[in-house]
């Protein structure tokens, strides 16, 4: 019996968080240290003619002012090169992307030129003294536009704004099963431009140490390993054995710190060109124009259903915007990580979807919490609930019918992936249950009676977490395989120092990952500690997203636990003069002993010290007690959900209320349940952000017109009723621990969830569709369009 | 500019620009660097510490506004070893993740629940409007500042 796993232990790194001793890269202060502030563009498209920096340097407390092309050229410093794409599927087009901007700005907030100064306010007063000569030029930032034949080219060089085509799937086959269905539902819809607002922007710092030729980058990242290696084969050329990059606390990423940023390569220019060490912290108004955004897709779906209620076949075309460069893993979310995300937790015989990937002059998009599993979803849920109204069926009656049933196992859907576990009736079951859901139709039967506008929402939903099978990842186009590294090392006096390639910004691992060695050696868990965010200590490894940490990062701490038994079992067979095959490892007590005699137990500090003196081992057998690996998952994990919630618009002002909300997620054996919770319960919360709120708008002429905290609106304490979390558990049999990602499922089923309650609150005034966010202003004009004849 | 700012029981009489900001002064030149800046248009809450008991932002006030005030930011909460019971209900109830929002969510929470033992959810989901959270949904930080009220008042946490 496991001591930990499976227990809602407290988790141990918040009490630094708790008193302000959170280490985050604003923080950091070096004897010397300059800051670094970046001019950027006001408009979205414009070739530089002229940058005058003489009045910005001749400022007091100016270093230097640098451009795109200084940084090109290399100068005290790095020639710094372009920053590269990630993934690149067969026939893509992928623009360079310089970390300043050298012939043109493509966005609003693209690097013009770089300031340093000795403090951030004078860096800042003299950002506003570097006169730039911007000569505009047309704009384009819709993702359909861009790839017309008049569009105009974010990238003159490639001749095209097109970076890809994407299809999967038989089209014919889906065609004629479309053709001989009773009913086909089509719909045209957008899935908004997102901006992830982790709540500490983006930082960067670096030191160059002449003496040693080597730099540090202490940089927000969720994958510091993954920085070094582009910082190191591409943008500065710095040999990776002379370069550390520490990503310590990180506040928060959802996505959005993945990505290899320009600043990340200016910075430590500069710290190189200047001979001292710099720091440069956005500003949140940087963030919104220099973070990698989300979502951003028009989709044109078809879904064909026969009468009595079973789904034939699906057909999805989808323009992505990409933005004006492609971000580092920007083309893998509108088509590995959605198109084959599009069968869902449903029995679909055929399906094609296809994917444009479109440059525009827009920030670049990249993954965001779910990335490209939402947009899948609610592009099924809505499909599915215009199915079954189309059909006049309960929509959960409906979904019931197409579900995998549990004994199809591993499921293989039509657009490649192969589902390892899940019990999807189980999860209905459980929903119904938990939000009463017949008698929230009874309520809302009697609500709409009254005249009042009250909808139920209901979503399921899949994800493939835990990126990836290496092979697959990279014969779909990834860079780098995506296995994970643990290193597991036991001092003399038997604690324990962890290293994991996962990187923790919030999701806790110093206590999951602490459980899970703590169990797996019989440790107490105050004996372990983790170890994670810096290249210097720990193995090579991935880093943490797509919700792969405990499936992948956990479980290569598994693996290098397993060695370290063996290991200590063969140590305790010859001090006790016994076989090996007759020892015991007790991963309760921490003890190993003979079979059948537990008074010869030595316990796990014993054992450890006895490696150290080394006086008395196995013959062969080296001293020391360290053990690594690197594990390559069998296949994705596949959580599923299904999630229910009841909401009331005020009839006079489009006001959404959300009543109740509930969720049953499954994602397979849980290690830490209150941490679960809380993943689900905030990833709910950012999902309804976009069913309601959230939004990225850019005017025609490229502004972001929802460039601040002030105007891009955020889910707040008070727009929520308390929500209700259960969960069932079906273990993935690939992985040892069972587990299945938990990061992204309460985003995706929450946006579907709650624009489906608030559809179905809209349905009797004949409205069908709304596209998110589902502010009162859209619904109050779509009451009153229905009231003056505009419904059905 | 010289201003005397008393800052968690000790007093600091420091030569400042006008321009700068209580939050700037707090982390650069104090070095107290548990105030976090989470935007620059006083919506998110992250920098929020008390001066003469107050709640406030303090990416909105000047350093030299605070001249002559007592100012507590998070480091200054705990008191011989012991955290704050704000900040044990935070612990206990998990509200917390990346901690980032969390110096100024706890600041904030302290004045909402100060003489409110029995403060109800949506009293503190009001009360919060001020503060942004992107990581937990803010159901546990509801949970956390109601046992903090209730353990503020000398009942059970």
């Amino acid at each position: 019996m496991s001591r930990y796993m499976g227990t809602s232990v407290k988790r141990v790194e918040d009490p630094r968080f708790l008193q302000g001793q959170g280490r985050y890269v604003a923080n950091l202060s070096l004897p010397g240290m300059a800051h670094v502030a970046v001019k950027r563009s006001p408009l979205a498209h414009a070739k530089i003619l002229g940058i005058d920096s003489s009045e910005a340097e001749a400022l007091d407390g100016v270093i230097g002012v640098y451009t795109g092309q200084d940084l090109l050229d290399g100068g005290a410093s790095f020639a710094c090169g372009s920053l590269p794409c990630g993934f690149t599927p067969p026939d893509i087009v992928t623009p360079a992307h310089n970390p300043v901007a050298v012939d043109k700005v493509r966005h609003v907030g693209d690097a013009i030129a770089v300031v340093v100064a000795e403090s951030p306010y004078i860096a800042e007063d003299a950002l506003d003294l570097i006169d730039v000569d911007l000569d505009p030029l047309p704009v384009v930032v819709d993702a359909r536009a861009a790839v017309e034949d008049d569009a105009p080219l974010v990238h003159d060089d490639v001749g095209t704004n097109l970076s890809f085509h994407w299809p999967l799937g038989d089209e014919d086959a889906v065609n004629e099963a479309l053709s001989g269905s009773d009913h086909v539902v089509e719909l045209e819809f957008v899935n908004q431009r997102l901006i992830a607002n982790a709540m500490e922007p983006r930082a960067c710092a670096a030191e160059w140490d002449s003496s040693t030729e080597s730099m540090t980058v202490w940089t927000t990242s969720q994958n510091p390993h993954t920085i070094r290696l582009l910082l190191g084969a591409f943008t500065l050329g710095i040999p990776e054995h002379k370069l550390r990059v520490i990503s310590p606390d990180v506040g928060g990423g959802f996505g959005s710190k993945i990505f290899h940023y320009p600043e990340e390569v200016i910075v430590p220019w500069v710290a190189r060109a200047i001979g001292r060490p710099a720091k440069w912290v956005a500003s949140r108004t940087e963030s919104y124009v220099t973070d990698a955004q989300g979502r951003d897709h028009i989709t044109r779906a078809k879904l064909g259903v026969n009468e009595d209620g079973t789904i034939t076949g699906l057909h999805v075309t989808t323009w992505a915007n990409l933005g004006a460069y492609l971000s580092t893993f920007a083309p893998l979310i509108p088509t590995a990580l959605y198109i084959t995300l599009l069968s869902g937790v449903y029995k679909i015989p055929v399906i094609f979807g296809e994917s444009y990937g479109a440059l525009t002059n827009t920030v670049p998009v990249d993954a965001y919490r779910g990335a490209g599993r939402p947009e899948a979803s609610y592009l099924l849920e809505t499909m599915v609930d215009l199915a079954a109204r189309r059909l006049d069926m309960d929509p959960v009656e409906f979904r019931r019918k197409n579900l995998i049933p549990s004994d199809e196992f591993p499921y293989q859907t039509p657009v490649a992936l192969e589902y390892d576990s899940g019990n999807y009736q189980g999860l209905f079951d459980k929903i119904e249950e938990l939000s009463g859901y017949q008698s929230l139709r009874q309520e809302q039967e009697k609500a709409r009676a009254d005249g009042r506008l009250v909808g139920i929402g209901f979503s399921s939903c899949i994800e493939a977490s835990g990126p990836a099978p290496s092979a697959v990842a990279v014969g779909l186009g990834a860079a780098i395989g995506l296995f994970e590294s643990g290193s597991i090392r036991v001092h003399p006096t038997g604690k324990i120092s962890v290293f994991t390639g996962s990187h923790s910004h919030g999701q806790g691992h110093e206590t999951t990952f602490a459980q899970i060695v703590a169990d797996e050696l019989g440790v107490a868990m105050e004996d372990v500690e983790i170890v994670h965010g810096d290249t210097d200590r720990v193995p090579y490894g991935v880093g943490t997203y797509g919700s792969r940490s405990a499936a992948i990062g956990g479980s290569a701490l598994v693996k290098s636990a397993e060695k370290i038994r063996d290991k200590l079992k063969k140590i305790a067979a010859h001090m006790l003069e016994a076989s090996v095959e007759d020892m015991v490892y007790d991963q309760d007590e921490g003890t190993i002993s003979v079979a059948g005699s537990p008074e010869s137990a030595k316990t796990f500090a014993e054992l450890a010290f006895a490696v150290t003196t080394a006086d008395n081992l196995p013959d062969g057998m080296e001293p020391g007690l360290e053990e690594t690996s690197f594990y390559d998952p069998a296949n994705f994990t596949f959580p599923a959900s299904a999630h229910a919630a009841m909401v009331e618009i005020d009839a006079k002002t489009g006001e959404v209320e959300i009543q109740s909300y509930a969720a049953v997620d499954d994602v397979g054996n849980v290690i830490n349940p209150m941490i679960v919770e809380g993943q689900i319960l905030g990833g709910i919360v950012q999902g309804v952000g976009q069913a309601l709120w959230e939004h990225g708008i850019y005017g025609e002429d490229g502004q972001l017109l929802s460039g601040s905290m002030l105007s891009y609106t955020m889910p707040r304490a008070d727009g929520f009723p308390a929500i209700a979390v259960d969960r069932i558990e079906t273990p993935s049999p690939h992985n040892p621990l069972g587990v299945k990602g938990a990061g992204e499922m309460g985003t995706i089923a929450g946006t579907a969830t709650i624009s489906s309650a608030v559809l179905d609150a809209l349905a009797p005034l004949g409205v069908t569709h709304l596209n998110m966010p589902l502010t009162a202003e859209k619904i109050h004009n779509a009451i009153v369009a229905a009231g003056n004849g505009g419904g059905e | 500019m010289k201003v005397t700012i008393e800052v968690n029981g000790q007093a600091y009489e420091k030569e400042v620009e006008p321009r700068i900001l209580l939050v700037d002064f707090l982390r650069n030149d104090l070095g107290l660097t548990g105030t976090n800046v989470g935007c620059d248009t006083s919506q998110c809450g992250a920098c929020t510490v008390h001066m003469d008991g107050m709640a406030v932002k303090s990416c909105t006030i000047l350093a030299v506004q605070a001249d002559g005030s007592s100012v507590k930011t998070i480091e200054g909460l705990a008191s011989n070893g012991q955290l704050h019971p704000m900040q044990q209900a935070f612990w206990d109830e998990h509200g917390l993740q990346c901690g980032f929002c969390t110096p100024g969510m706890i600041m904030a929470s302290v004045t909402l629940a100060d003489g409110n033992p029995e403060i109800d959810d949506n009293d503190v989901r009001h009360g919060l409007e001020g503060n942004f959270c992107r990581c937990t949904g803010y159901e546990n930080i509801v949970k956390a500042v109601k046992a903090g009220a209730s353990a503020m008042a000398g009942g059970e946490a």
